[in-house]
C-alpha cells in the first residue's frame, strides 16, 4: 500500500501541471476581451506563442505560429516565410517538444481531459504508429501546400488547417466569439458545425486516449518532433546505469520506450519515465552531472541489482 | 555529421540560424503580415468565414 503511495507521489503530474496552468494564463490574459467579445489588438500579436494558441482567441496575447505560418505564405508577397520558420527552428532547437508538454494550453485541456475516470482507457491499438504519421500529412497538405498553391485570383491562400480541421480554433476563438458576439452567431455555418462536431469528437477521444489531437493531428507537434534529437534541452540514458527494466516505457503515454529512443519524436518532455527510473538512469542533458545525481532520489524505489535476463525472469 | 547532430553545437547552431532567419523575416516585413491577421477576427480560423 504504501510503496503503491510512493510510486503515485513520484509519478505526480501537477507540478507540471501547474506550469501548463500558469503559461495558458498568461498568454490568454487578455481578460477584457472575453468580456467585451473583442481580441487583443496590441504590439504583442506581432510575437508568436511557442504553442499552439489561436489568435482569435479573446484572451490572446500572441500569435498561433501555425496560423501566422500559414497566413505569411498564403500572401501574395511572401511566399516563404523566415520569420515563423525561424522561430518555430528557435523554439525547437532549444527544447524541441518539451513546447508540448509544459507550453501548449491545448495539450493542458487534452492532459485534464484524459484525467476523467472511465471504464477503459486505450494505451494503444493496431495502426497507432501508422496514425502518428498524419500530422505530419497535416503539416505538408494543410498548412503549406494548400495555402502556398490553392489561391484566389489575388494570389492568397486561406489558413486551411484552421479553417477546415483546427479544434484549437474551435474551442479558444469560435466558441466564446460566438456566444458572446450577436452578429457572429448570425453568421455561423456549415463550416462552424464541422468544426464543433470534430471538436466534441476529439474532446470525447481525449477522454479514453491520451493527447490524441497531439498524437495524430497537430502540425506544430510535427515540426517540433523533427528537433527532438538535436534541441539544446533533450533527455539521455546512462547506460551503466539502466537495468532495462522496463518501467520507463510501461509509464510513457505517449508510448515511447526510453531505453530504445530516448529523444524518440513522439517524446513530450512530461519528464514521467525520469521520475519513474528506479535507477535515475534517465536524466535531461542540460543537467550537470552532479545536479543529476541529485535530482534522482532513488531511496524509496526498489532497486534491481542485475539487468533482467530470461534466466533471471524465471 | 552524426557526431554534430549529437553534440550541444548543433542545438545552438540551429537556434543561431532560427534567431538569423527571424531578423530576415522582419527586415522583409512578414511580421506586419502576421500582426495584421493576428488583430483581425480570423473569420475562416474560428469556422465562419
Amino acid at each position: 500500500m504504501d510503496k503503491k503511495k510512493n510510486k503515485n507521489k513520484k509519478l505526480n503530474e501537477w507540478p507540471r501541471h501547474r506550469v501548463q496552468i500558469l503559461w495558458a494564463l498568461l498568454t490568454n490574459s487578455y481578460l477584457i476581451g472575453f468580456a467585451r467579445g473583442k481580441i487583443y489588438t496590441g504590439k504583442l500579436k506581432n510575437l508568436c506563442l511557442p504553442g499552439i494558441n489561436c489568435y482569435s482567441c479573446p484572451g490572446a496575447l500572441g500569435s498561433c505560429p501555425v496560423g501566422a505560418l500559414q497566413a505569411v505564405i498564403g500572401s501574395w508577397n511572401f511566399k516563404f516565410t523566415f520569420y515563423v520558420a525561424g522561430f518555430l527552428m528557435f523554439v525547437g532547437a532549444l527544447m524541441g517538444r518539451f513546447v508540448c508538454g509544459f507550453l501548449c494550453p491545448f495539450g493542458l485541456i487534452q492532459d485534464l481531459l484524459y484525467k476523467i475516470p472511465v471504464p477503459k482507457k486505450i494505451k494503444t491499438f493496431r495502426g497507432d504508429r501508422l496514425l502518428r504519421r498524419l500530422k505530419y500529412v497535416f503539416l505538408l497538405v494543410f498548412v503549406i501546400l494548400l495555402p502556398l498553391f490553392l489561391v484566389d485570383i489575388l494570389g492568397q491562400g486561406a489558413p486551411y488547417f484552421c479553417k477546415l480541421i483546427c479544434p484549437v480554433g474551435t474551442l479558444e476563438g469560435s466558441v466564446p466569439l460566438v456566444l458572446l458576439n450577436q452578429s457572429m452567431r448570425n453568421a455561423v455555418g456549415w463550416l462552424y458545425a464541422w468544426k464543433n462536431v470534430l471538436l466534441i469528437a476529439l474532446i470525447i477521444l481525449s477522454v479514453i486516449l491520451y493527447r490524441p489531437f497531439c498524437k495524430y493531428i497537430c502540425p506544430l507537434g510535427a515540426i517540433y518532433s523533427a528537433f527532438n534529437s538535436v534541441a539544446i534541452f533533450r533527455y539521455q540514458v546512462n547506460p551503466e546505469k539502466c537495468t532495462h527494466c522496463g518501467a520507463c516505457a510501461k509509464v510513457c503515454k505517449m508510448q515511447v520506450n526510453p531505453e530504445k529512443q530516448i529523444n524518440s519524436p513522439e517524446c513530450i518532455r512530461c519528464g514521467q519515465c525520469k521520475k519513474i527510473c528506479p535507477t535515475g538512469a534517465i536524466t535531461s542533458k542540460l543537467h550537470t552531472p552532479s545536479a543529476s545525481h541529485g535530482a534522482h532520489d532513488n531511496s524509496e524505489a526498489p532497486l534491481p541489482q542485475q539487468p533482467r535476463t530470461p534466466e533471471n525472469d524465471s | 555529421m552524426k557526431q554534430f547532430l549529437r553534440s550541444r553545437a548543433a542545438g545552438i547552431s540551429l537556434a543561431a540560424l532560427g534567431l538569423l532567419m527571424m531578423g530576415i523575416g522582419i527586415f522583409r516585413g512578414e511580421m506586419t503580415v502576421v500582426f495584421t491577421k493576428a488583430i483581425n477576427i480570423c473569420l475562416e480560423c474560428i469556422g465562419i468565414g
